[in-house]
């Protein structure tokens, strides 16, 4: 076996995650409360006011990392969900279903900093826009995701019968990314591209990397909280948790 | 021990599911009849105005049928789940997404076919324009497949449980959406006076997709929540 395969094999094993997790867990939250502070601080006080907006437009900072990690949340958990169906990996089964509240959080803040801003620019809270629409749809198929997992009473078959309705659901996905492109309604075009210069002042662009930096990095941390949990709760026969729970118990005595 | 070809399993699956609903008449019956009272209380909600029904017709239209057969899509595996049946079909050894498809074809026949028969009188109902009309049937004719299809997966992830009601809306109507915007897109394009064919030919594209990939899908999402 090489190196790569066993590595996985070895992050597989629920104890090593376990162990991993723990350690990993409060770094991450610590970048990313750290990271947010400053992307937060450049985008709310350093960052200029826009010319049209003024300083509405600051709500951005927090609604388009949110917007992002709502659709790669979804990816995340699809592809998890995709391994848990193959290959029946009880970590890829507890990641994507960890994954599935958080997806939803973002999407809900999303759709509600999107209603902020749009109260005072669009002059409404809500507007049948196709992106907005589909961001909606999508909330409605995390809540399915979650809705089905925890109405199965058997963790595993739940966890593989809710990745499979993921998987159905990530026809949506595509849907939502260019939703702004494929049909001209009111939400405005990307402005932040990956291949070719950005429509974005570079004052205003790097406080909102940062803050895409940060909601990853909370993703993850959230993520990892989250499966160490369920780890624990679904290996609750087993000597390792055994161990630890006997270790925890001695040191608090 | 020798097994009967592909085809007659088919055919004995269609004309066992065909006979049951035949037996039983009244009960096949009643998504139209919901169809028709879902479609009753819009007017006594909005008031009898013929020209504001007319604006809407379509619409409320695509939204009761959807109702409809949201509503039929439980009975689809219920009963062969409690008896047995379904486990036999999971066992059989003909492939399973043939079965599968099979058993969604007749359950469209039984329960989608009622809706679209019974959809001119609701569209008189709503006074919606007789030109509308045929495009509205050839909408239908596209979409309520597709809705069976897709309800299929959904209510094969959700078979095993007692009270799934409430659960299934959750799980099929984020994937209706998409249908329904065409369906009805199609019908307002035409009323409107534009051009409708582009989202009929999407619906007609998302169709041929599903046909091919549901009833894989189907048999998976079985595998999974009667293992």
């Amino acid at each position: 076996m090489n190196t790569l395969s066993l590595w996985f094999h070895k992050f597989g094993s629920p104890p090593t995650f376990y162990r991993l997790s723990r350690l990993l867990c409060p770094w991450l939250f610590a970048a990313a409360c750290l990271i947010g502070a400053v992307g937060l601080y450049a985008g709310l006080v350093l960052a200029p006011a826009d010319y049209q907006q003024s300083d509405a437009y600051r709500i951005i900072f927090i609604h388009v990392p949110c917007a992002w990690m709502s659709l790669f949340a979804y990816i995340f958990m699809a592809a998890n969900a995709f391994i848990a169906v193959v290959w029946r990996i009880k970590i890829s089964e507890i990641l994507a279903m960890a994954s599935a509240p958080v997806g939803a959080m973002f999407t809900a803040v999303t759709l509600l900093t999107g209603a902020i801003w749009g109260k005072p620019m669009w002059g409404t809270w809500w507007t049948w826009d196709a992106r907005l629409t589909s961001e909606l749809v999508l909330l409605f198929l995390y809540l399915g995701v979650i809705g089905l997992f925890s109405a199965i009473e058997d963790r595993r078959q739940a966890a593989r019968a809710a990745g499979f309705l993921a998987l159905i659901g990530i026809v949506n996905v595509p849907i939502v990314h260019f939703s702004v492109n494929w049909w001209n309604t009111l939400h405005q075009g990307s402005t932040v591209r990956l291949l070719g210069p950005s429509r974005i002042d570079a004052s205003m662009l790097w406080p909102l990397l940062l803050m895409a930096l940060a909601t990853h990095i909370w993703f993850f941390a959230s993520v990892l909280a989250r499966s160490r949990s369920s780890v624990l709760e679904q290996e609750s026969g087993k000597e390792w948790v055994r161990e630890i729970v006997q270790a925890q118990g001695v040191r608090r005595e | 021990m020798r097994y009967g070809t592909l085809g007659s399993a088919c055919a004995a699956l269609i004309r066992r599911d065909l006979l049951l609903t035949w037996r039983r008449r009244g009960d096949a019956l009643n998504p139209a009849l919901f169809a028709l009272m879902v479609v009753a209380l819009f007017p006594l909600a909005l008031g009898p105005e013929p020209n504001q029904l007319m604006q809407i017709a379509a619409g409320i239209v695509f939204v009761a049928i959807l109702l409809a057969s949201l509503l039929a899509l439980d009975a689809l595996f219920r009963s062969d789940y409690e008896d047995g049946t379904l486990e036999q079909i999971v066992l059989s050894p003909h492939p399973l997404p043939v079965l599968l498809a099979c058993r969604i074809g007749a359950h469209w026949l039984t329960t989608a076919v009622p809706l679209i028969l019974v959809a001119p009188l609701l569209a008189e109902m709503l006074h919606l324009p007789r030109a509308v009309l045929p495009v509205l049937m050839l909408a239908l004719a596209v979409a309520t497949p597709l809705l069976s299809l897709l309800g299929a997966v959904c209510v094969a992830l959700t078979v095993g449980m007692r009270r799934s009601g409430m659960l299934l809306a959750l799980l099929v109507l984020p994937l209706y959406v998409p249908v329904l915007i065409f369906a009805a897109g199609a019908c307002n394009a035409a009323q409107a006076g534009l051009p409708f064919l582009a989202p009929l030919l999407l619906l007609g594209a998302g169709l041929a997709l599903a046909l091919v990939l549901v009833p894989l899908a189907c048999a998976a999402a079985l595998r999974i929540s009667i293992s």
